[in-house]
């Protein structure tokens, strides 16, 4: 995940948005009881990655109906506790990450993505990972990469992706 | 089915949790040897069996078969480091590397090779390691592989590996099986999430509960945070406790003394230590040269079931495009194929959306085979640095350089070349522009216009090696050709970060081997005894 100088120097926004995010960051930070607890998803973040799962699982999870919100609700879920089980380095870079697609400029912006999170449609966020996706900025890659890993780790991580794909799950022991 | 560390710890081991302390302690000990792994595992049994009072300090839990559920989600969080996602500095480069009990030889696909002449001869004639010849080594491996039970794999290879073996023969390319270390196998295919029924032989259930029946004590949830550096020698080792979690350290610190320290915290953490704790480094040597083994991945989808998530992972290679080069010529690759489990595979694909849904449907279908970029051999692949990042954890700074693309490209043209003589239908080399190949012609037009990029072209890694390397010259070495640190006269670096290249074949046996012949030394030294045999 990229870190906040390294947004600096691909020069991709100004100054003022990213300090204002850095700021949106910090606080919420602060608002935790000491930094030696496991990363909770944030309202916030739980709101961008619900965004990112459909886009990255299209096809893949239950087409609609309650089906689809419990995959889609677990699936973020997976990606928070995956998250906690990062090194705090990585922890704080994608806690940096969320922060600023978080923030209404940065998101418009960096993201290229009008719409808030909650209103974005798959489409449009797929839009949003493709650009990423094919950055000349590494940096914008390396998010994209460490998106598509955390959302596809969450969702085939669990026996209901596997049934749609052939795997029996491991062997039962005695 | 039975569970002998539990045993062990219900009758007596000193096993003891970091997690639970409740106040500072200090241990005492005849030798301390960070990490439990391949390095760790082997010395900690040669020097208690010895008769030395050793403690070992490991930073992941201790998980045992009992635990092992063969599943990816509970497996990478607990048993990897960094939940299997470590990367290099620029992301380029994810490393899947054990931290836990036992170490990578926990969680590694139990491939078995000894150190190749052609590595060792590169050492002598590169790094002066003149005493580091396959003769002189053979006696070790000997005793290593009596000791885990390397041997021939006699059940035959799974479906994956069977299609390796035939595509190679139908191109007319050499091929071989491979040795693993397993006793009882079952073939069940789940090396890679500890194995459930204590067959595979890794320290978790060899070195390690027999150094702890012979009276050693594990620490784990420890983290070995500093040494202690008074002059040329070290006072005591510094840790902090974990949190149960594994992220953060708990307010407790534990304070190790001992008369001699073995580093095995692997080819990442070993530099760290030295690094954070300010080690002399007169010639700017340690954390450099760190090698990765940089892998390459091509899927194939094929017409019937492959299965590769059933049946020992590795059993079948080829050296031919090691064999086929110059060491020190362009970059050579050694080809394998990996597991196939749905995590591990779905992170590893490119893209997202409908096009990767389409690829994960035919996962039952699907080859891979991996192409292990041998690194280090020539001028223009030096290898990373590892460096200290925020709170002193380490980051390995591991830039891919255009020597390294190079080989990159070619992995990708044999791999996609032995899929199709396979009977491959499709065939993806995984990069973010590669929507799949339906010929071999179309492959070779397609691979031949990649961008070689960091991130569009996904590289992986599963052996970290060097960064406190040996030579003959101190000036070209962290270490010596025994493992034993330049200028700090009670250290013994003693795992992976010894090797001044990669190896160019999977490396645990390597660890275990000079692990061996320098653990035996030191014990000698110690105690001045002949070192017991391993057992």
């Amino acid at each position: 995940m990229p870190t906040r100088r390294q947004f600096i120097k691909a020069g991709l926004i100004g100054g003022a948005a990213l300090t204002a995010a850095g700021l949106f960051y910090s606080r919420s930070l602060k608002e935790a009881p000491g930094n030696a607890v496991p990363h909770r998803l944030t309202l916030q973040e739980r709101s961008i990655i619900g965004a990112i799962v459909p886009a990255v699982l299209a096809g893949a999870l239950p087409a609609a109906g309650e089906a689809r919100s419990r995959a889609i609700a677990q699936t973020v879920d997976g990606v928070g506790v995956a998250i906690a089980g990062l090194s705090a380095a990585a922890q704080k870079e994608l806690g940096e990450l969320f922060a600023l697609l978080g923030f209404a400029p940065a998101r418009v912006l960096l993201a290229g993505l009008r719409p808030s999170w909650e209103e974005a449609t798959p489409q449009e966020v797929a839009a949003f990972l493709e650009g990423w996706r094919f950055s000349r900025f590494a940096l914008l890659r390396s998010a994209y990469a460490g998106l598509h890993d955390l959302v596809l780790g969450a969702w085939y991580g669990t026996p209901e992706a596997w049934e749609r794909i052939g795997y029996p799950g491991p062997p039962e022991m005695l | 089915m039975k569970d002998p560390f539990l045993e062990g710890i219900n009758a007596g081991w000193q096993a003891i949790d970091a997690s639970k302390l409740v106040a500072d302690r200090e241990l005492e000990a005849d030798v301390a040897i960070v990490g439990s792994g391949a390095g760790g595992g082997i010395a900690a049994e040669i020097l208690t069996k010895a008769g030395l009072k050793v403690v070992i300090v490991e930073e992941g839990p201790l998980k045992t078969s009992t635990d092992f559920k063969m599943r990816e989600a509970d497996a990478y969080p607990q048993l990897y480091q960094e939940s299997a996602a470590r990367k290099t500095k620029d992301k380029a480069v994810n490393i899947l590397q054990g931290r836990c009990v036992g170490g990578s030889t926990t969680v590694n696909w139990t491939s078995s090779f000894r150190t190749p002449p052609t590595t060792l001869a590169h050492w002598q004639r590169e790094f002066g390691l003149k005493d580091l010849t396959a003769e002189a080594m053979s006696p070790w491996f000997d005793a290593v592989e009596r000791r885990l039970n390397i041997r021939y794999w006699d059940i035959g290879p799974n479906e994956n590996n069977k299609l390796l073996r035939e595509a190679a023969w139908e191109l007319g390319v050499p091929v071989a099986p491979m040795r693993r270390n397993v006793k009882g196998c079952w073939n069940l295919g789940y090396c890679g999430m500890g194995c459930p029924t204590n067959a595979k032989q890794s320290m978790l259930v060899t070195t390690i509960p027999a150094a702890l029946s012979a009276g050693a004590t594990l620490v784990y949830r420890l983290r070995a945070e500093r040494l202690v550096v008074r002059g040329d020698r070290i006072e005591a080792l510094e840790c902090a406790a974990m949190q149960k979690a594994g992220i953060h350290a708990l307010p407790y610190r534990v304070r190790i003394r001992a008369k001699h320290f073995i580093l095995a915290a692997g080819a990442i953490g070993t530099p760290a230590l030295l690094l954070r704790s300010g080690a002399p480094d007169p010639h700017r040597l340690l954390g450099r040269r760190t090698f990765l083994h940089p892998t390459t991945v091509a899927a194939a989808v094929m017409d019937r079931e492959v299965k590769g998530y059933s049946g020992a992972p590795q059993t079948i290679y080829s050296d031919h495009y090691l064999d086929s080069v110059a060491v020190d010529g362009p970059i050579g690759f050694k080809l394998e194929v990996p597991p196939m489990h749905p995590v591990l595979f779905s992170t590893t694909l490119q893209g997202y959306g409908e096009a990767h849904r389409k690829l994960m449907a035919e996962f039952a279908n699907t080859h891979a085979m991996l192409s292990l970029l041998r690194d280090g051999f020539h001028a223009e692949s030096p290898g990373g640095t590892v460096q200290l990042g925020d709170n002193g954890a380490p980051v390995l700074d591991y830039p891919i350089t255009d020597f390294i693309w190079d080989g990159v490209r070619r992995s990708w043209l044999a791999m996609a070349e032995l899929q199709f003589a396979a009977g491959a239908k499709r065939v993806f080399v995984v990069h973010e522009q590669c929507e799949g190949y339906a010929s071999l012609a179309e492959a070779k037009a397609g691979i031949g216009k990649l961008p070689l990029k960091n991130q569009l072209a996904r590289v992986v890694s599963a052996h970290v090696m060097g960064g406190c390397g040996m030579a003959a010259d101190e000036k070209g070495g962290v270490t010596d050709v025994w493992g034993r640190h330049r200028q700090l006269g009670n250290v013994t670096v003693c795992d992976g970060s010894l090797f001044p290249t990669s190896i160019g074949a999977n490396p645990q046996l390597s660890v275990y081997g000079l692990a061996a012949r320098n653990a035996s030394r030191l014990a000698g030294e110690l105690t001045k005894q002949p070192a017991p045999a391993l057992a």
